[in-house]
C-alpha cells in the first residue's frame, strides 16, 4: 500500500485551492469596478479632501475645471479629488455608478436627465446651496436646476447655445442678409445654392445633431410650452402641429448638404471652415472646430428664424452642464462647501477665460475675457424667455436614443413617410414612458 | 502487490477500452484500483478543483444568462430591485408589432450569414488549396491574408470607415463621387451600406476561412491523392471527389464558426455607423437598449432572448446531425 506523505499533498491542495479561489477573485473583482465604478473615494473620510467624479475628459474643458479645483483648494484648503472618465462612457455607466459608491460630487446635465436621477433618489437635495448661490444665477437657471419635487438638485456651471451659425466674410462677399423670418431662410437657401454653396452644412452620422434642427422649429412653431409637452410624453407625436415640423423641415431639406448620414457633425463643420457651406445649425462648440484664428474671429451666428409671430425667438436652446451631489457623500461638509464655490461667478469665470466656445451660467460672472461670439452667446441666453437643454436631456434618454435618433435618421431619407414615422414615433413612445 | 496490479489495469486500460471486456473481472478490477489511487485528500482536491469552475461557471454563465431569460417578461430600469415589474409577454408583442428597427435587423443577420457563407467561405477554400500547393512566398501570402483576422474588428471598423468616408476617403476621392451631385454615401444610404460593411467583413473572413482550410488540408493523407492520381483523375476530380469528402470535419467548424460570426456580428458595424438604418442588427438593438442611462433591461434582454432563439435553432440541429455521422462513422 502507497500512502500518500502526509504534507506534500496537503501543501499541493491548499495552494491550488488557494489559487483556484484567487483566481475566482479575480474573476468577481472584474465584475466590481462595473459597480462601484471608481476606485479613488477610499480616502474621502478625510474632512480635508472632496472626491468628485468628472465627465470631462476632453482636453480643452478637463483643463479649464482642473483650474477651478486648483483655485479652490488654494482658497479653502480642500483638495478635490478628481475622477475623470471618458465623456460617453461615464454616461453609459451613470445607473450603476450612482447606485455604487459614487464620489460626492460629480458632474452631470440639466434638465430632465439630472430630474430623473433625483427622482430616483440618486442624488441630494441641494437647497442649502442654493441659499447661498441663488442670487448669482438668473431666473431661467433656477428652474433649470430643480428637480421634479421643486427642490433644488443641481449647480450650473457652463451654458453652449444652439443657433445658425455663418461666416461673417461669405455673407459680406454675396451680399447676404440674416433671415428673420422663415421665407427668408428658405428664400436665402435657394439664393445660396444659386451661388454655388452648400446653403445649410449638415452631418447626422452621430444621430444626435437632427434632434438640434427639430427642437429649434418645434419650438418656434408651436411654442416652448407644447415644446415641453412633447418632450415630456404628453403632446402626442402625431398631432398636427408635429406633422408642421416635418413638413417645414421637407421644405428646406433639399438645402442640406448631401450625404449627411455618414457626415460626422466635425466634418460638416469643416465646410463652415472651408466656406464652402453658407450656414450650419448647430451648438456655439462648432467653434472647437475652428482652429484658425482669424477663421474663428469670422464666425458668427444668428437666432433660428422666426416661424410664428406669437413666439417670436422667444426660446433658445442652452444645454447646460454642471454638478450634483450624490445619494450618500462620505464628506458632505465639503461637498457642500464646493458645490457652494462652483455656483459663484468667480468658479465660471476661471472656466470662461480657457474654453471660449461656451459661456457662464451665471450673470453675474466676469465677461470682460469674453470673446465677441461668448458675448453674443451670453446676451442671448440672458435675454431669452425660455431656456431648453435639447433632446436628449429634455425627453428621456432611452426614448431618444432607441426610437427617435432611428426615427429622425429614417425622415432625413424618406422625409415622404413621415406619417407613419411619427405614428411608430407615437406607438413607441406610448410603451416607453408607460413604463416607469 | 496490489501496487503492481493497478499499474497493470492502468496499462492495460486504454486498450481494454478499445476491446470489449471479456467479463465482470476486469472492470471490478478497474473500480477497486480507482478506490485505492484516490485517497480523501485527493479527492477534495479534485472536488474543489471540478467544483469551484463549475460554480463559477454556474454562476457567471448559467444565473446570468437565465436571468437574462426571465428579465425578458419584465420592465427594469436597472435601478433597484424592486423596480423589476412583470409584464408578460408585453416586450415580445412591443418588438414584433411597434419596433420598426427589429424585423430589418433579423434580415440583417441572415443577410450577414448568406454573404458570409456564400463568398469569403469558398475564397479562402480557393485560396487555401492554391498555398496547399507548396508554391513559392507560400508563408508571405498565408500572412497576408490572415492579416486581417490578427486585427481587431474595431480596428478594421475604423480603417474601412476612412476608406469609405464620404467626403474625404479613399473610394470617393478616386472617382470623384464627392461633389454636390454626384455624391455616393457609402455608409449613411441604407441601400449601400450594409455591402460596404460585408465588404469589409469577408475581407477579414476569407483569411480565417483559410486558414482553417488550410489547417484541414493539411491533415489529408497524401496518399489519397497519390490513389487518385494514379486512377487518372484530374486535378478537380480529385478535389471534388477524394479532397473535399474528407474535409468534412473542417467544414463542420467552418459552418459553425460563420454562423456565430453571423449572429455575433457587432463591433465592426457598431465603429462603422453604430447600427444606423440599412444596418441595423440584433447584437447592436440589445446594446442600444440595455447600455445608458435609463435603460431598458426587460426590452434589450428580449431582443436577446430572440437571438439566443435563432442560435439554437440554427446550431443545435446540425450539431446534432453531424455528432449522429461521427458516431456512425
Amino acid at each position: 500500500m502507497h500512502l500518500p506523505s502526509p504534507c506534500s499533498p496537503l501543501s499541493g491542495t491548499t495552494r491550488r485551492t488557494l489559487l483556484r479561489g484567487m483566481g475566482g477573485a479575480a474573476v468577481l473583482g472584474v465584475g466590481i469596478p462595473l459597480l462601484s465604478a471608481c476606485g479613488g473615494s477610499g480616502s474621502s473620510s478625510d474632512p480635508k479632501t472632496v472626491t468628485l467624479g468628472s465627465n470631462q475628459s476632453d482636453a480643452v474643458p478637463k483643463k479649464a475645471y482642473g483650474e477651478i479645483y486648483t483655485a479652490y483648494t488654494k482658497q479653502s484648503g480642500i483638495t478635490v479629488d478628481v475622477n475623470t472618465k471618458d465623456h460617453n462612457t461615464f454616461q453609459e455607466q451613470i445607473n450603476s455608478y450612482l447606485q455604487g459608491t459614487p464620489d460626492d460630487v460629480f458632474t452631470w446635465f440639466a434638465g430632465y436627465r439630472m430630474q430623473f436621477f433625483a427622482e430616483k433618489g440618486l442624488a441630494s437635495p441641494i437647497d442649502d446651496v442654493w441659499e447661498k448661490i441663488g442670487g448669482n444665477f438668473p431666473e431661467a437657471m433656477q428652474k433649470l436646476s430643480k428637480g421634479a419635487d421643486g427642490k433644488y438638485y443641481f449647480v450650473p456651471l457652463t451654458t453652449s447655445l444652439w443657433a445658425v451659425f455663418y461666416r461673417k466674410s461669405v455673407f459680406a462677399q454675396y451680399g447676404y442678409k440674416v433671415p428673420a423670418t422663415w421665407d427668408e431662410l428658405v428664400a436665402l437657401c435657394k439664393q445660396m445654392k444659386k451661388d454655388g454653396l452648400v446653403p445649410i452644412a449638415f452631418g447626422d452620422k452621430d444621430a444626435w445633431p437632427a434632434m438640434g434642427t427639430f427642437d429649434q422649429t418645434n419650438f418656434r412653431l408651436n411654442g416652448h410650452d407644447f415644446h415641453v409637452e412633447l418632450m415630456a410624453g404628453k403632446a402626442s407625436w402625431t398631432d398636427a402641429k408635429v406633422r408642421k415640423v416635418f413638413d417645414l423641415w421637407t421644405e428646406i431639406l433639399p438645402y442640406h448638404q448631401e450625404g449627411s448620414m455618414g457626415r460626422t457633425w466635425q466634418d460638416a463643420a469643416q465646410t463652415l471652415v472651408s466656406k464652402k457651406a453658407g450656414m450650419y445649425v448647430f451648438g456655439s462648440f462648432v467653434a472647437q472646430q475652428f482652429t484658425d484664428k482669424a477663421a474663428l474671429e469670422d464666425l458668427d451666428f444668428f437666432a433660428f428664424p422666426e416661424i410664428d409671430p406669437a413666439y417670436g425667438q422667444d426660446t433658445v436652446e442652452a444645454p447646460t452642464d454642471g454638478f450634483m451631489l450624490s445619494r450618500a457623500p462620505k464628506n458632505k461638509v465639503g461637498a457642500v462647501q464646493l458645490l457652494q464655490y462652483l455656483g459663484t461667478p468667480a468658479a465660471e469665470g476661471i472656466y470662461v477665460k480657457s474654453d471660449s466656445s461656451l459661456v457662464a451660467a451665471s450673470n453675474k460672472a466676469d465677461t470682460s475675457s469674453y470673446t465677441p461670439l461668448q458675448k453674443k452667446a451670453f446676451e442671448m441666453i440672458s435675454g431669452a424667455k425660455n431656456l431648453t437643454q435639447f433632446m436628449d436631456r429634455d425627453s428621456r434618454p432611452d426614448f431618444t436614443s432607441t426610437v427617435m435618433q432611428p426615427a429622425l435618421q429614417n425622415f432625413l431619407r424618406n422625409p415622404k413617410n413621415v406619417d407613419s414615422i411619427l405614428s411608430s414615433i407615437e406607438r413607441q413612445k406610448k410603451t416607453i414612458f408607460a413604463s416607469a | 502487490m496490489s501496487n503492481s496490479t493497478t499499474a497493470e489495469t492502468n496499462t492495460q486500460g486504454p486498450e481494454a477500452a478499445a476491446v470489449p471486456p471479456p467479463g465482470a473481472a476486469p472492470a471490478k478490477m478497474v473500480s477497486q484500483g480507482h478506490r485505492r489511487l484516490l485517497t480523501r485528500r485527493d479527492r477534495l482536491t479534485l472536488g474543489l478543483m471540478a467544483g469551484l469552475p463549475t460554480i463559477l461557471h454556474f454562476a457567471l454563465v448559467w444565473v446570468t444568462a437565465l436571468a437574462s431569460v426571465a428579465l425578458a417578461f419584465t420592465t427594469w430600469d436597472g435601478i433597484g430591485f424592486d423596480s423589476i415589474k412583470w409584464v408578460g409577454l408585453e416586450n415580445f408583442k412591443q418588438l414584433f408589432n411597434d419596433n420598426p428597427q427589429f424585423w430589418p435587423a433579423v434580415q440583417h443577420n441572415v443577410i450577414w450569414f448568406v454573404v458570409l457563407i456564400l463568398i469569403p467561405t469558398p475564397l479562402g477554400l480557393f485560396l487555401a488549396v492554391q498555398l496547399d500547393k507548396k508554391i513559392r512566398f507560400s508563408r508571405v501570402y498565408q500572412t497576408a491574408f490572415f492579416l486581417p483576422v490578427v486585427l481587431s474588428m474595431a480596428v478594421i471598423g475604423f480603417v474601412w470607415q476612412l476608406i469609405y468616408n464620404p467626403d474625404t476617403g479613399l473610394i470617393n476621392s478616386l472617382i470623384g463621387a464627392n461633389e454636390p451631385g454626384k455624391y455616393i454615401d457609402w455608409i449613411g444610404d441604407p441601400d449601400l451600406n450594409l455591402w460596404a460593411i460585408l465588404v469589409a467583413a469577408s475581407w477579414r473572413h476569407t483569411g480565417y476561412m483559410m486558414i482553417l482550410y488550410l489547417a484541414g488540408l493539411k491533415g489529408v493523407d497524401p496518399s489519397l491523392r497519390e490513389a487518385s492520381a494514379l486512377d487518372g483523375a484530374n486535378e478537380w476530380q480529385t478535389f471534388k471527389n477524394v479532397i473535399f469528402p474528407t474535409l468534412r470535419p473542417t467544414n463542420t467548424v467552418v459552418l459553425v464558426v460563420t454562423i456565430i460570426e453571423a449572429l455575433r456580428a457587432f463591433d465592426l458595424v457598431f465603429v462603422f455607423n453604430k447600427g444606423a438604418q440599412g444596418t441595423e442588427l440584433l447584437s447592436i438593438l440589445i446594446t442600444n437598449n440595455i447600455i445608458g442611462e435609463s435603460s431598458r433591461i426587460g426590452y434589450g434582454s428580449a431582443i436577446a432572448v430572440v437571438l439566443l432563439l435563432i442560435s439554437l435553432v440554427v446550431i443545435i440541429p446540425y450539431l446534432i446531425a453531424t455528432f449522429r455521422k461521427e458516431r456512425r462513422a
